[in-house]
């Protein structure tokens, strides 16, 4: 009895030795790591200080603003900026701002330079729908206060440069005038606006810079029209393309006296055909003109000589000149080529460059992601490698050991976190038997795809799909989603798995697919086509054909059916199955689901496979007072350890588990917008589980006073959401847990003994289920910008759910926290059962944020993969940043940890084996003296 | 509301100097909710206060990465070195204000802008319930994301697998010997014969019986 009692204190004492599952921070990097990005460059402003870091200031199309090290390209400083605050223009001013005209010339706010504080912000008024335009004036004089202009439609604001205040304000004319180019003729206080009054008039201001009074103005009107873009090549002569985009009009405006003149560009340009782009204006004489991704380079000599200097393919961004000397001038090209950026310095006379450095800025924005293993390892690991290692790895758990017992010197401190970072066996290119190397393959928005490895982030392999290049047959390519294509079986590991990218040519849905192959080790792309039909949805299948390829369906957009991989083989193993295959659509602008199975009219054609649709059921939300909001469904691949749940007493509740659940959320139309825009009362949220191969709706909840954004996870039995209540005015999550009723009769083990349980008796999603539905609600401190739940490779441990906050954090919150079954006070075999006692809202422990103290900037999505090792779950998340990490949601029960000293292991073996031989010696001596006396 | 006629400012500039006459209480120029028609909303302005000290440093501390989001992402504003944030264009009706700063938690704070008496606005947090008379955002708690390494210590030692393997051989080796004095004579006696008849133990044979 007292060793058992023993026993039990022992392990009460392991236990209560690993209870947090937080992280320390000598941890940091074990098992994570965390990628910073900008995005894709849209404008690039160029700081060149003859002392200091030379920076170069971009924003992107993920609407960030940033500043880089011009030598290095890392990031000093950046900041997202809110959707709707999309950034029009950059500049630097006083050489130590950065200002930037955002919200179509709304807002203009000023940044530090070296350490991207905000200055000031300030607002303008505009006028909606015009083109706004920032200007600094260029010869800045130090101690004169400088003005920023910004020209919006009309309207001209003047603002310090210092504070932001608007020094004068102008309004130049009342029709539709869109200001083209300003620019400040050296050592003058007259500013030169030039634009276009509708589309053919053309007219440049003189306007005072210190008050803003107009001096002089002069028009021209233009036949054929202009296009609504200049360029201003020198100080009297301006550049425009006409309507049709064919023809560069140079226009000369010396003295207030206009005059056209206008160039055919074929002629130019032989090769040209399509239409042409002006960029802007690099103001040293010569004009950049994009003509299908090709930038070509001219020198404009007086009003009507061009000549061309230089053709650019896939550039980005080109910097203004900058002046080296007198007669000098340099313009760097930060070239944006297969989602890479490339830095290039060019002067003016000479046309030379050296790539200084490049980021793999494309995944900024990555669309979709899946993983793949990594290759089996094949050869044996030699002796003496290993006798080496062991020495090594003694050395290195020994200096762990003095880490642990608190005695090593700082630089033993260094020495170990060394070790930890630069861990040869994560960054290995083969299968490790934990599961938790693999390759995470993502797709990103300009359609290129990239292998990252999850030891170390690092880019594996990398490839720019040339199918979801624009081309003639495929107008306006983008990529859609990543599937696994090809596993290959545990018996055919010398097969490379593949990937199968998903596209669509155009932004409507009636536009061609793209489907396209890549072998998931190389990146070398197997088959890529162009399809002949719509892609409205995909769907894997979970069915191989004999060549371990996955079966998918492409919906579309007359909702036909189309099977890929098209072999007589799949189509086999499809048309057995197909009784059993449902789908449904949402249609969220008509607010109605709908269910369909498959069906084959005819003969089938082997080049079509197209199959039609049969309607089964819909569902249709009456307009008026709902909206479909989301949808959620739980994930295919997902796996349940046991349907049945133990509750207290011995007693057992069956989970009501059904992959056909769909999980739907309406709101009331008016509160479809933003939080703020109604009153409690009119605002309402249901919430609908419904059955999707019968539509039958197995349970719908009304929350009163609740509005979107709404988020929802499901999975196994349950479902939490997040929406706003308006009431309490604060965040929500609810949870319902679904439990099947039909099944509760067999817990008499008698029934069991003489067979009359029904647990063998046919499951069918036709029969009414008997269920019983449980949910609770509890408020939730932020908002929340993603959502998932650990998944795991047998699906016992139990789960967390993953927030992504407004913060761009990412937290980990026990399931427990969730569940319906919590009560203010739970009684003691509840208890026992680890029930939580109910408090009114989650609690949000800072040592349980995954991500620790670092943030996914504009963090959209979070992926969780089962490693092989079944306590641990491998979390990825993106948006700007890309952040890795694993998870084990009830600790590694399964493994030892990381940091286990074998070393203290070793030691605490090498003295009880002492400990036993001292004792041996001193009992054999005692019997000698026993045997004396 | 104590404040809310400090709210009725019709321009920006002399919303800077009507303000610090309304505040007793602050001695910096704390602007409180503050709210003018222009174009087509309200403006909501406050200040985001970070503490006297940071945690390590005691320097006051950075606001270079402080977003302040209203109404779940509809609009980012940033703070700047003094912490004062505005939002422009909002519209009447309740609002939510959230604080995204990295290593403090920072309470949403609802802000109601009245449409019948335009200028009069209403704060609270949300968490607590704790009404605010001036916008002033200030973190509930600073947070801690790593866990604290304990330094080292017996108990620590002792708590680890290892010393619990240790310590129970101590039990034995000292708690054995008097469970063994309370056995019969008669009984040890046999055991001991028949320990003899087995022959001397040595260290080759004992040690896999020495449990």
């Amino acid at each position: 009895m007292a060793i058992r009692a023993f026993l039990g204190l022992m392990i009460l004492l392991l236990f209560s030795s690993t209870i947090s599952t937080a992280l320390f921070e000598d941890q940091v990097g074990l098992a994570d790591w965390h990628q910073k990005y900008i995005g894709k460059v849209k404008h690039a402003v160029f700081h060149t200080q003859k002392t200091g870091r030379k920076r170069v200031v971009v924003s992107t199309e993920e609407n960030v603003v940033a500043s880089l090290d011009l030598r290095t390209g890392d990031i000093f400083w950046r900041h997202v900026l809110g959707k709707i605050d999309r950034i029009d223009q950059v500049e630097i001013v006083l050489g130590k701002y950065v200002v930037t005209l955002s919200s179509g010339g709304g807002i203009l706010r000023a940044w530090n330079l070296p350490d991207g504080q905000m200055i000031w912000e300030s607002i303008l008024q505009v006028s909606a729908s015009s083109k706004s335009l920032l200007y600094v004036s260029a010869n800045m004089n130090v101690g004169k206060d400088n003005l920023i202009l910004v020209f919006g439609g009309s309207l001209i604001h003047a603002l310090s440069s210092t504070d932001g205040q608007i020094v004068w304000r102008k309004e130049l004319s009342t029709n539709s005038l869109e200001i083209q180019q300003v620019f400040q003729p050296h050592d003058s206080d007259t500013i030169y606006a030039l634009g276009f009054i509708g589309s053919s008039e053309f007219v440049a201001y003189y306007v005072n810079y210190k008050t803003g009074e107009v001096l002089e103005q002069s028009k021209a009107s233009f036949e054929s029209g202009f296009c609504g873009e200049a360029s201003l090549v020198s100080d009297d002569v301006v550049v425009a393309l006409d309507a049709s985009r064919t023809y560069l009009v140079s226009i000369s405006f010396r003295n207030g006296v206009i005059n056209f003149h206008q160039m055919y560009i074929p002629e130019l340009i032989p090769e040209f055909s399509g239409k042409a782009t002006l960029l802007p204006s690099m103001h040293n004489g010569i004009l950049a003109v994009d003509i299908a991704s090709t930038i070509v380079m001219l020198r404009v000599k007086g009003v009507n000589e061009l000549k061309i200097i230089e053709k650019i393919n896939h550039p980005s961004a080109i910097s203004d000149a900058l002046p080296l000397s007198k007669e000098q001038q340099a313009f760097a090209i930060l070239q944006h080529d297969e989602s890479r950026i490339h830095y290039k310095v060019k002067f003016d006379t000479d046309l030379t460059s050296e790539i200084v450095w490049s980021r793999e800025d494309g995944l900024a924005s990555i669309v979709d992601s899946t993983t793949s293993e990594l290759p089996v390892e094949k050869e044996g690991v030699s002796v003496a490698e290993v006798e080496h290692s062991l020495f090594e790895w003694l050395k290195g758990h020994f200096l762990k050991l003095k880490g642990t017992l608190m005695l090593a010197n700082p630089d033993e401190v260094a020495a170990i976190q060394a070790i930890r970072l630069k861990s040869f066996e994560k960054n290995k290119m083969t299968r490790d038997h934990n599961g938790f190397r693999k390759l995470i393959i993502v797709l990103t928005r300009a359609g290129k795809v990239l292998a990252l490895h999850t030891g170390d982030g690092r880019v594996v392999w990398s490839v720019l799909l040339p199918v979801l290049r624009k081309s003639e047959t495929c107008g306006n390519p983008f990529a859609l989603n990543v599937y696994q294509w090809q596993v290959p079986h545990h018996h055919a590991m010398h097969e490379n798995p593949s990937v199968v990218v998903v596209g669509r040519c155009g932004h409507n849905f009636d536009a061609p697919g793209i489907l396209s192959i890549i072998d998931s080790y190389t990146g070398k792309v197997h088959n890529s086509l162009v399809l002949e039909h719509s892609v409205r949805h995909i769907m894997p299948l979970p069915f191989t054909d004999s060549t371990e390829q996955h079966l998918h369906i492409v919906i579309d957009d007359n909702l036909h059916a189309h099977l890929y991989p098209k072999t007589s083989d799949s189509v086999k193993i499809f048309i057995d199955e197909m009784p059993n295959i449902y789908w449904y659509s949402v249609e969220v602008g008509k607010n109605i689901i709908k269910g369909y199975s498959l069906e084959l009219k005819g003969e089938l054609d082997m080049a079509e496979n197209d199959f039609q649709p049969k309607e089964l059921w819909s569902i249709v939300f009456p307009s008026a007072s709902e909206k479909i909001a989301l949808t959620a469904t739980r994930k295919m691949n997902e796996i349940v350890h046991t349907q049945a749940k133990i509750i207290a007493d011995q007693d057992v509740m069956y989970k009501y588990i059904s992959k056909n659940i769909l999980f739907v959320a309406t709101v009331a139309p008016k509160a479809a917008g933003e939080i703020g825009s109604v009153t409690p009362e009119e605002a309402w949220l249901y919430a609908y589980l419904i059955d999707t191969v019968s539509g039958r709706i197995l349970h719908r909840v009304s929350h009163q006073g609740a509005q979107g954004p709404i988020h929802a996870v499901m999975s196994e039995n349950w479902v939490v959401y997040h929406y706003f209540n308006l009431r309490a005015h604060r965040y929500e999550m609810s949870v319902i847990e679904i439990y099947d009723q039909s099944r509760e009769d067999n817990k008499d083990v008698w029934k069991l003994v003489l067979g009359k349980h029904n647990l063998t008796a046919p499951i069918s999603t036709y029969s009414k289920p008997e269920v019983t539905v449980k949910s609770q609600s509890y408020f939730f401190t932020h908002s929340v910008k993603s959502m998932a739940v650990t998944a795991t490779a047998k699906g016992i441990t139990s789960k967390q759910l993953l927030i992504g906050t407004i913060g761009d954090q990412v937290l980990a919150l026990d399931k427990r926290f969730l569940d319906p079954r919590r009560s203010v006070n739970p009684t003691q075999s509840e208890k026992e059962e680890g029930i939580i006692p109910l408090t009114d809202s989650l609690p949000i422990v800072p040592q349980s944020f995954v991500t620790h103290a670092l943030q996914v900037e504009g963090l959209r999505g979070i992926v969780t993969t089962p490693a092989k090792l079944e306590s641990t779950s491998l979390v990825f998340s993106y948006g700007v940043d890309l952040f890795f990490t694993r998870i084990a949601p009830s600790r590694t029960y399964d493994s030892l940890t990381e940091d286990f000293s074998y070393a203290l292991l070793l030691l605490t073996i090498v003295a009880l084996v002492a400990a036993l031989l001292v004792t041996w010696a001193l009992s054999e001596k005692k019997e000698l003296r026993e045997k004396w006396r | 509301m104590r404040s809310s006629a400090a709210l009725f400012n019709p321009s920006p500039p002399l919303l800077l100097l009507l303000v610090p006459l309304l505040i007793f209480s602050h001695l910096l120029p704390c602007p409180l909710a503050a709210d003018l028609r222009s174009g087509d909303g309200y403006t909501i302005a406050g200040r985001v206060k970070l503490g006297a000290t940071s945690k390590e440093s005691g320097l006051p501390a950075k606001l270079t990465n402080i977003k302040v989001i209203l109404n779940g992402g509809q609009s980012i504003g940033f703070a700047r070195a003094d912490g004062y944030f505005s939002f422009h264009n909002v519209s009447a009706g309740t609002h939510l204000i959230e604080v995204a700063a990295l290593g403090y938690f920072f309470s949403p704070v609802r802000v109601d802008i009245s449409a019948r008496n335009p200028g009069k606005i209403q704060a609270a947090l949300t968490e607590n319930r704790r009404v605010l008379y001036e916008l002033i955002l200030e973190p509930l708690r600073e947070e801690q994301y790593y866990e604290k390494r304990e330094p080292f210590s017996i108990m620590s030692l002792m708590k680890s697998p290892m010393g619990l393997m240790m310590g129970f051989m101590l039990l034995v080796m000292f708690v054995m010997p008097k469970l063994m004095e309370n056995i019969d004579p008669e009984e040890m006696r046999r055991a001991q014969e028949e320990m003899r008849a087995q022959g001397v133990p040595s260290l080759s044979n004992l040690l896999p019986r020495s449990n």
